[in-house]
């Protein structure tokens, strides 16, 4: 991955918000990361982190009302997606942006065969015939490791098994040649045997087709695998952001650092209990001025109830492009 | 045992043999029934009283099947399941009621098996509102220790189960099982539902009230890192039948059955240099339906290591090392790895049924 190349997307500020009766709820808190060309950004966190929101909100699929996106800007190819209009912003999605879905079944519809749903962007997108696309369909098909693909161009999703429909999820959001391939979870709903050959699968295709990729997970195993970076999020701001390695290595949030300890492993010690991150996580309503983790935090002191802390670089590089963290506390100034 | 039950730890408290449980499959206009959906079949194993079994495999393998045929909650095709010393397979309905209080079940999803228009009280209470006939003060007095017991505020008694999180409300579904005092308890994807961080709170709540309550678990996840920390010996079940059940370290230390091997390879570790170097097994294509398992051993379409034999017999659990059982013609007692004391006994564990 080549530090200097210029980001393929660039999203910096971005806040969302939900209106509901009982007042806003502010999902996404001024996010900001970018994603440099053929890099596989990891982005880590709970139920309501905010993670799943941010991604949508950059390419328009929030319902408004109630979400409104109230500030920030989300740069792809130097076009700020947040000021397109609708219609633009549709030639935009699928085109350039691509997204894969946790639950397969869902988001491909029952009625028509997959090969119509294949087939839908090309046409669209691409301007291709009728016949053009049903060749590429099939290409695509045999791209993503479904055999005898010509044939199954027919087929309806309900006769494929959940890691074939998944297979067929990449294979419409790689329909056009995306820059940008969004993957929400796309593993949770599928079993570990199958997780791995879909894991297998977009490494496979990552090295031929060069794509960028987020991958959206609450499974820090997956990430592991598989990411280049990896932004943790939590309370619908990122916590913590770094290389992998650096990440599982040297965690310095300490949300980041109880994360990986209450995860047992499947080859190392095994240890007598597992660590717990007491608490519930944070609900979000307000406008936040506060550490959002500082409740569960073992570390808070005053300041953490004060002052919303903002990323800082740990390890010298301008914060987004090495480790930064957001937090008051810092485990050096603990042990030194 | 906390009420003095009759079964000394390590001796089995579940025993349950060539369990069978096949759905029948009814098609055209008469609704003939026209198959069967086998989702467990032949399926034997022993809970020793105060361990925890944990049961894994993907999901459609027949695990939930095997945890809710445990408690009758289904009629048997075949088998037995001798719970506490009575075959709960064949007990009459009034008998079956008056068992009921010993063996009890935590549900994956705590929102789907809490009553909405219930109060907390009324929940964790209504086990004591069939069971018991006691006063209203003591069945009070007892749901308040139950939600001592699993980490509740009392203050929340008269909630609705809408008010609270995902943990909690699965700490509402463990106090409603622990309300009768029971000796066994099926956890069915106890936190499967639940967040990372949550998932250690509820399984640290479920060892603490083992060690105080003495009690027995069969823990059904597919989270094979979360099983290693929770049981003391693991079954790995492969389409309706059982592959491989050995001590919790062997099995992940040594994995000996095929399917076991590429289950352990398959789950992510949260080590990026571990991850980079570690050899998976892929295997290839999706489970076989069971409604029609192939014929032979039923991995051998998927197995990496398949030869002729596995497609025309099938392979019977037996115990290859002390305390390892394997369901595969490649791993014998002679050629398991060493490990088996010479002369060790064979026994078969499994008198699996014939092939249909």
């Amino acid at each position: 991955m080549p530090d200097g190349a210029e980001p393929v997307l660039d999203v910096r500020g971005l806040k969302t918000i939900f209106r509901t009766r009982g007042g806003e709820i502010h999902a996404v808190n001024s996010v900001s990361f970018h994603l440099r060309p053929g890099e596989l950004l990891g982005v880590v966190g709970e139920s309501g982190s905010g993670k799943s929101v941010t991604m949508m909100s950059l390419i328009g699929l929030l319902p408004s009302p109630p979400a409104e996106v109230r500030a920030g800007e989300v740069l792809l190819g130097g076009r700020d997606l947040l000021k397109l209009s609708p219609r633009d912003l549709q030639a935009v999605r699928g085109a350039k942006v691509g997204f894969v879905f946790q639950d397969p079944m869902t988001s491909l519809n029952p009625v028509f065969n997959v090969g119509n749903q294949i087939m839908e962007p090309l046409i669209k997108h691409m301007g291709m015939t009728k016949a053009q696309a049903e060749t590429r369909a099939a290409e695509l098909l045999a791209l993503v490791g479904i055999p005898d693909a010509k044939k199954r161009l027919k087929s309806y999703p309900h006769q494929f098994s959940g890691g074939m429909r998944q297979r067929v999820m990449i294979a419409i959001a790689l329909a056009c040649d995306p820059d940008v391939l969004i993957a929400d979870e796309p593993t949770t709903a599928l079993d570990v045997t199958i997780q791995a050959q879909i894991i297998e699968l977009i490494k496979e295709l990552r090295q031929k087709l060069g794509m960028a990729i987020v991958w959206i997970t609450h499974d820090l195993g997956v990430i592991a695998g598989i990411a280049d970076r990896v932004m943790v999020m939590y309370g619908g701001q990122v916590v913590e952001q770094a290389p992998v390695r650096a990440l599982f290595a040297n965690p310095q949030h300490p949300y980041t650092r109880a994360l990986l300890k209450t995860v047992p492993s499947l080859t190392g010690e095994r240890a007598a209990r597992l660590e717990v991150i007491e608490g519930q996580p944070p609900l979000l309503s307000g406008v936040p001025v506060a550490c959002p983790f500082r409740a569960r935090c073992a570390h808070a002191h005053d300041r953490c109830d004060a002052e919303n802390p903002v990323r800082r670089a740990v390890d010298g590089k301008p914060v987004g492009q090495g480790h930064d963290v957001a937090c008051h506390w810092s485990p050096e100034v603990a042990n030194g | 045992m906390a009420d003095g039950g009759r079964i000394p730890p390590g001796q089995p408290l579940v025993q349950v043999r060539d369990l069978k449980m096949h759905f029948p499959i009814y098609a055209g206009i008469l609704r003939r029934k026209v198959g069967a959906v086998k989702a467990v079949d032949g399926v034997s194993f022993d809970i020793m009283a105060g361990e925890t079994l944990g049961l894994v495999g993907e999901s459609g393998c027949g695990k939930s099947t095997v945890g809710r045929a445990l408690l009758r909650l289904y009629e048997l095709t075949g088998g037995s399941v001798v719970i506490d010393g009575e075959d709960v397979a064949t007990l009459s309905s009034d008998a079956l009621r008056r068992k009921r209080p010993t063996m009890q079940m935590v549900f994956q999803d705590p929102q789907a098996s809490l009553n909405p228009r219930m109060t907390v009280a009324a929940i964790i209470g209504e086990p004591l509102d069939e069971h018991t006939d006691w006063p209203a003060e003591k069945k009070t007095a007892r749901v308040y220790e139950l939600m001592d017991q699993v980490g509740l505020n009392r203050r929340f008694a008269n909630r609705y189960p809408h008010e609270f999180s995902g943990g909690q409300r699965q700490r509402i579904g463990i106090a409603r099982a622990l309300a009768l005092n029971p000796k066994f308890i099926v956890c069915d994807e106890p936190i499967a539902a639940l967040d990372v961080s949550i998932q250690a709170q509820v399984v640290n709540l479920l060892e603490d009230l083992q060690d105080r309550l003495g009690l027995t678990y069969l823990f059904i996840s597919h989270d094979l890192s979360m099983v290693r920390h929770i049981a003391d010996r693991v079954a790995v079940m492969y389409l309706g039948q059982i592959a491989e059940l050995s001590p919790r370290e062997a099995l992940y230390a040594r994995p000996l059955h095929p399917y076991a091997k590429a289950l352990l390879s398959a789950v992510p570790e949260a080590d990026p240099a571990l991850e980079a170097t570690r050899q998976r097994i892929i295997l290839t294509g999706d489970v076989p339906s069971p409604a029609n398992p192939p014929k032979g051993c039923n991995f051998c379409t998927r197995c990496p290591v398949v030869m002729p034999v596995c497609r025309e017999v099938e392979p019977k659990l037996i115990e290859v090392e002390t305390g390892r059982f394997v369901a595969c013609h490649l791993v014998s007692p002679n050629n398991a790895g060493g490990h088996a004391s010479p002369g060790a006994e064979v026994r078969e564990h499994n008198q699996q049924g014939e092939n249909a």
